[in-house]
């Protein structure tokens, strides 16, 4: 199970793909697709970005705080995690332990 | 503007040629008798038509996909519309490296079916055992960093086995296993009394498989699908027909689903006349069982029309030569009588040297 310390990326069969008929961002993996509303998309991409060391959830969370001005940070933290929680029952997030920044 | 559904998923058959011969084969009973195969430039095309509609996935399957020499520029093509591609397979004819060159041109996962655990039923479902070439290329699959989905298709057969195909897939880190029983149509429904287990054997492989589903979650996902015989209501069959899915056989014909060139009522469309947005749209076969105008009493009254869509035309074609009649695995169904009386059959005992009866298998031209 995730935590505030855990580093996320997606797992490697998962594509984030806009999708030209909605214009939404989807999630694609092996025969199923998942849309994403808008703050799962910044989620998702995110955990996309290709850096040397993942985000932790914390760092996640406080970016999408960030981006959310104006709306409770509880209420924030709680979407957020709700989702990240969701993919990793699907197998969808590839998560690594904390680990030192530069390792 | 269209006021069709929009089609997520497109199946491509790409051959009706395989190694195996499975008892329960999805592909139409007379296969032998399809015309040429679509070549690579006429898929292609179909891929391009598919991105169009609004297509995000297309399965590569068949028959077998392996045996088509030209799969690697497929692969390739599909890649080019950026379609999500899984390679849904027996894994035979196995070949490492080849799995590495589709794997280079794009594929994103794999399924490879397993038809048994124990060596002689793998023979008498398919005709031959071939689990060790099987198990080959699922881990040359994971060698590649390839998602692993295991398939494994339930029938009396092999049923009892549900914890050791779940063992397997551990084994294996398979990020899914499928444990989809047989549903009774074609193929299957010429064998239905060979393959129906009793009721006691799908609670108790039900049981198992969620077991294992909150043990894994997270790891493998586990899915069960019960035959629809012993459901009481109908499945929600392709998410509705003509509603999420796209097939394509492999001489063109574009259908809604595995199993519609059965329903000899309607008449299909080949994609080498027409497009695939024109056949989606505006095909009146396509268009015979979308939304709730074309059902009867009791579909159309049913709180739950709007979950199952009705069950599975074409299982109300094979059963009752009615593809507009409510699907006779649904309890409502004034026809359910039908579905009880097999179930009935399969309740009763069998000898152990019955256990494997002399099934009809799957070949595209009968035995000589």
């Amino acid at each position: 199970m995730i935590d505030r310390t855990s580093r996320l990326r997606l797992a490697r069969e998962v594509r984030l793909k806009l999708d030209p008929r909605s214009g939404k961002q989807m999630l694609l993996y092996p025969e199923r697709g998942l849309e994403l509303n808008e703050i799962a998309a910044r989620v998702a991409g995110l955990c996309a970005e290709e850096r040397p060391v993942a985000r932790t959830v914390a760092e996640i969370l406080d970016e999408m705080v960030a981006v959310a001005a104006g709306t409770p940070r509880e209420r924030v933290e709680t979407e957020v995690l709700e989702f990240l929680r969701a993919l990793e029952d699907r197998g969808l997030l590839a998560v690594q332990g904390a680990g030192p920044k530069d390792a | 503007m269209s006021d069709s559904p929009r089609p997520y998923t497109l199946i491509a058959e790409l051959t009706y040629r395989c190694p195996l011969a499975c008892g329960y084969c999805s592909n139409p009973l007379d296969l032998g008798r399809h015309g040429d195969e679509l070549d690579t430039a006429a898929w292609r095309r179909v891929f391009g038509e598919a991105a169009a509609l609004g297509i995000l996935q297309v399965n590569l399957t068949g028959g077998e996909p392996l045996v088509r020499s030209d799969l690697e520029s497929l692969v390739g093509a599909a890649r080019e519309r950026d379609l999500y591609i899984n390679l849904i397979t027996s894994g035979i004819p196995a070949d490492g490296a080849r799995l590495a060159r589709l794997a280079a041109a794009g594929l994103d996962s794999v399924q490879i079916s397993i038809q048994d655990t124990d060596p002689h039923g793998a023979a008498w479902i398919a005709g031959r055992d071939d689990t060790e070439a099987k198990l080959e290329m699922a881990a040359a699959t994971r060698a590649l960093g390839l998602p692993l989905t295991l398939n494994v298709v339930l029938h009396r057969g092999n049923i009892e086995r549900v914890p050791g195909f779940i063992a397997l897939a551990e084994r294996l880190g398979a990020a899914r296993l499928e444990l989809a029983n047989t549903q009774y149509l074609g193929w299957a429904l010429a064998n239905r009394d060979a393959l129906l287990p009793a009721r006691a054997a799908v609670d108790k492989a039900r049981a198992q498989a969620a077991a294992a589903r909150e043990r894994l979650r997270g790891e493998i996902e586990v899915l069960f699908v019960r035959p629809d015989y012993y459901a009481d209501r109908p499945r929600a069959c392709m998410d509705g027909w003509a509603r999420r899915y796209l097939l394509v056989t492999p001489d063109g014909i574009a259908l809604p689903c595995h199993q519609a060139l059965g329903i000899t009522s309607l008449g299909w469309q080949n994609v080498r006349a027409h497009s695939l947005a024109d056949l989606w749209n505006d095909d009146s076969s396509f268009r015979a069982f979308r939304g709730e105008d074309w059902m009867p009493d009791p579909c159309r009254t049913c709180d739950e029309r709007e979950t199952d869509f009705g069950g599975c035309r074409c299982q109300a074609f094979a059963l009752l030569g009615d593809a507009a009649a409510t699907d006779p695995a649904c309890a409502l169904s004034p026809r359910y009588d039908l579905v009880v009386a097999a179930r009935l059959r399969a309740e009763t005992p069998r000898a152990a040297e019955a256990a494997r009866p002399p099934i009809r298998l799957r070949r595209l031209r009968p035995a000589s």
